[in-house]
């Protein structure tokens, strides 16, 4: 039987998946866009499973509002990383550290 | 009641005058023109003085006035005001002071005719007698500590008043910082005053000073003084700045730099007379105490003497009545200590009077001169300036003590009072004041026989100076206005003394504006005794001593000046050492230089080096800023600048947050 538990097992894999998608990626920022969409995957199954095991449709709406956001912002993500690359020529992540004080 | 109010307002009209002429004579000056401005201050000072005179005519009808005008701040219990205390001693004062001023003013028309801060210098004069009319009608301390502080103040800007001349930087500056000595010790003694009497008030302090008169204080620990006596040379240090008493004396000689009619009116007939008046007002204070009497009767002593030998070796007209002021000052002070309150203020009076005349008389000789001061290149003026000439010959009179000329009754009086003064100090006091009398008249007419007799040495002097240039050589005597004030103020140093010495000295004139303890300071009531009339005093007179050191003094400087003109230059090389520690005037200025002025100099740039560059720009302001930056400069390695960095720092803070939410 498979129960909440193994739901949100699951999103916490998926999340601790992107996490080290983020840390541990060293060269290339298309991953680190690609582990953010997993990371809010990974909250949209745990928004699922609650939804489903609380009777509560709500939820799902919420899901329905974070896919559209997601898709709006690696929209833009992709576009600031077009720009980037036209800027630096790179997408390398080690190259990125203008933030440096 | 209407005639309360009607003199009240007329005792505001007296200070206020002269203001308002200041204040427009100095910010409307470019409007009003020259003229104007001399006539708005000449008025304002004419009123006042009429003002004055009828006043006088009220108080010695018996009306004096104790009040207030306006509340400047009340603290408690403390209320600090502005008012006037009108009786016989201010009143006499207001009449001295507004006659002197007047008289200068008219003669500045002359003197300062080819000026260019023409205005200025009349807004100047005016406010000065605003300020001092201000300190003698004052009816409390503070508002005489405001007019100590504003004459003080027009001084300064007075002898400096050629600002572009160095010298009179100098000396402007020197006599503020001289000033500010006495002040604090007067600053203090005012804190005193009003510590232990809570109140400023003439009045409630001079009534509960009995009380009081046993008291003692205790500063350092296991060392007691007397209340009184602390107060009162408080105060008095305070008088020994503003009246040039040594050791604070040394101001008053360079302010000669100024232009010579303030030389007359501040720096010797009214302001540095402020501390003598001061005195006399707090004579209720300075009876309870015979060791600060002591201590202004020697004070008064060694000014009265050394600054008259001062005089005898000066070459500049101006400096020799200078060091003659210093010496009369010490006089009025001499007389101060031994209890004869009213012999001091009385010979303020006419030393005002022939002290103002001699100084404008001078003035007269400079502008004949053209500008030129060195009385050893003047000679034989008497044919050119007949009027300068007489004018001067009675000041000088009146300053030596000759019988019937009004110094003669101020001066003996002194002399008499210190006779009869018991205190400590006073058998010294009495022969510097005698002896004073040769010194004097040998320094006064040794000036007077160089100026006005003798052998014409002005016709070389010319030829170096700029002035003379393309100008008559032949000195002519100055303009009406110059003149008049001098005719005028000969009159009363001819005359005041005789007619005024009866009852100012012998009768009880100041009534209760000055109080004297007289079974244990019995001056007074001896020299009352002792007079029978002017006129047998003056008779008498000419049997006593300091007439004939008056003679001598005369008679020395005729032999050693007109009949062998060689001897002084001999007795200079003789007396080697004696003349250089005259030249050096005892040497107080060098000290006070190296001293004082280098000390403080040096701790200066030891604060400066020490205090301000090494410690708080070093180790507070860059120090702070350093560690900033080094702290910053840590801090900095965590800034990687990769995001996965930042990203990764937020998790563990999320966690840590989380954990912390869960657990606590």
């Amino acid at each position: 039987m498979i129960t909440v538990n193994h739901y949100l097992i699951l999103g916490s894999l998926l999340f601790a998946i992107s996490i080290m998608g983020l840390f541990l990626n060293r060269k290339n920022l298309v991953v680190i866009l690609m582990a953010i969409e997993l990371m809010l995957l990974a909250v949209n199954m745990n928004f699922i499973a609650f939804s489903h095991y609380l009777n509560d449709l709500s939820g799902q709406v919420f899901v329905f509002f974070i896919l559209t956001v997601a898709a709006a912002e690696s929209a833009i993500g992709l576009a600031i990383l077009v720009l980037l690359f036209r800027n630096m020529r790179s997408i390398h992540v080690d190259d990125m550290d203008t933030l440096k004080g | 009641m209407d005639l309360l109010m009607d003199m009240q307002s007329l005792y505001l009209l007296v200070p206020m005058a002269p203001l308002v002429g200041a204040i427009l004579a100095g910010f409307f000056g470019k409007a009003i023109g020259r003229r104007g401005a001399h006539t708005v201050t000449i008025l304002g000072v004419l009123v006042a003085f009429l003002a004055s005179v009828v006043i006088f005519q009220d108080v010695l009808a018996g009306n004096t006035y104790n009040g207030s005008v306006y509340t400047w701040l009340a603290a408690g219990d403390v209320r600090l005001e502005i008012g006037f205390l009108i009786d016989r001693l201010t009143v006499l004062m207001m009449l001295v002071v507004t006659f002197v001023s007047l008289m200068v003013h008219i003669y500045t028309v002359g003197y300062m005719a080819e000026d260019p801060g023409y205005q200025r210098f009349f807004s100047y004069i005016s406010l000065f007698t605003f300020s001092m009319l201000m300190l003698v009608m004052s009816n409390n301390f503070l508002q005489l500590f405001f007019g100590w502080e504003a004459v003080g103040l027009v001084s300064y800007l007075l002898i400096g008043f050629w600002f572009t001349r160095e010298t009179a930087i100098y000396a402007n500056l020197k006599a503020f910082l001289v000033n500010r000595v006495g002040d604090f010790g007067f600053l203090l003694g005012i804190g005193l005053v009003l510590a232990h009497f809570g109140s400023l008030d003439y009045a409630t302090v001079f009534d509960r000073a009995p009380d009081l008169a046993n008291n003692t204080i205790s500063i350092i620990d296991g060392q007691t003084w007397s209340l009184m006596t602390l107060i009162c040379i408080l105060l008095f240090i305070g008088a020994m700045g503003k009246s040039a008493q040594f050791p604070l004396h040394v101001w008053l000689p360079d302010s000669m730099e100024g232009p010579t009619p303030i030389s007359a009116l501040i720096h010797a007939a009214t302001m540095v007379t402020a501390g003598i008046f001061m005195v006399a007002r707090m004579s209720p204070l300075f009876e309870l105490s015979d060791t600060a009497l002591s201590f202004v009767m020697v004070i008064g002593a060694i000014t009265a003497l050394f600054m008259g030998f001062l005089g005898i070796i000066q070459n500049d007209i101006k400096r020799v009545v200078a060091y003659s002021t210093l010496s009369q000052l010490g006089y009025m002070t001499v007389a101060l200590g031994a209890s004869a309150y009213s012999v001091a203020i009385f010979h303020l009076m006419t030393h005002a009077f022939f002290k103002a005349l001699l100084f404008l008389a001078a003035g007269s000789v400079i502008i004949a001169m053209h500008h030129n001061q060195d009385i050893r290149k003047m000679g034989g003026l008497r044919k050119y300036l007949p009027i300068t000439w007489i004018t001067s010959l009675i000041g000088s009179l009146a300053l030596i003590g000759t019988p019937f000329f009004s110094g003669f009754y101020s001066k003996d009086s002194i002399i008499e009072a210190v006779h009869a003064s018991h205190l400590a100090g006073s058998g010294f006091a009495y022969f510097a004041v005698t002896a004073g009398v040769f010194v004097t008249a040998f320094y006064s007419f040794r000036m007077y026989f160089l100026v006005f007799h003798g052998k014409e040495r002005f016709h070389n002097a010319h030829h170096d100076h700029d002035h003379a240039q393309g100008q008559d050589h032949t000195p002519h005597e100055t303009p009406w206005v110059v003149t008049l004030p001098l005719v005028l103020l000969a009159i009363p140093s001819l005359l005041i003394g005789y007619f005024t010495m009866g009852p100012l000295v012998a009768g009880d004139w100041f009534g209760h504006a000055i109080y004297v303890n007289l079974t244990a300071h019995p001056a007074m009531v001896e020299l009352a005794q002792g007079f029978h009339g002017a006129t047998a005093m003056a008779l008498h007179g000419l049997t006593l001593l300091p007439f004939w050191l008056a003679v001598g003094g005369v008679a020395t400087a005729y032999y050693l000046y007109l009949v062998r003109p060689d001897l002084p230059q001999v007795i200079r090389q003789r007396s080697g050492l004696i003349y250089t520690i005259l030249d050096e005037k005892y040497g107080f200025d060098r000290f006070n230089d190296w001293f004082f002025a280098g000390g403080s100099r040096l701790i200066g740039s030891r604060l400066w080096r020490w205090g301000d560059a090494a410690l708080i720009d070093g180790l507070v302001v860059n120090g702070s800023a350093r560690v900033v930056g080094w702290v910053a400069a840590q801090v900095r390695q965590l800034q990687s600048g990769y995001l996965y960095h930042y990203a990764f720092a937020m998790i563990v803070g999320v966690a840590l947050l989380a954990t912390a939410f869960v657990h606590f």
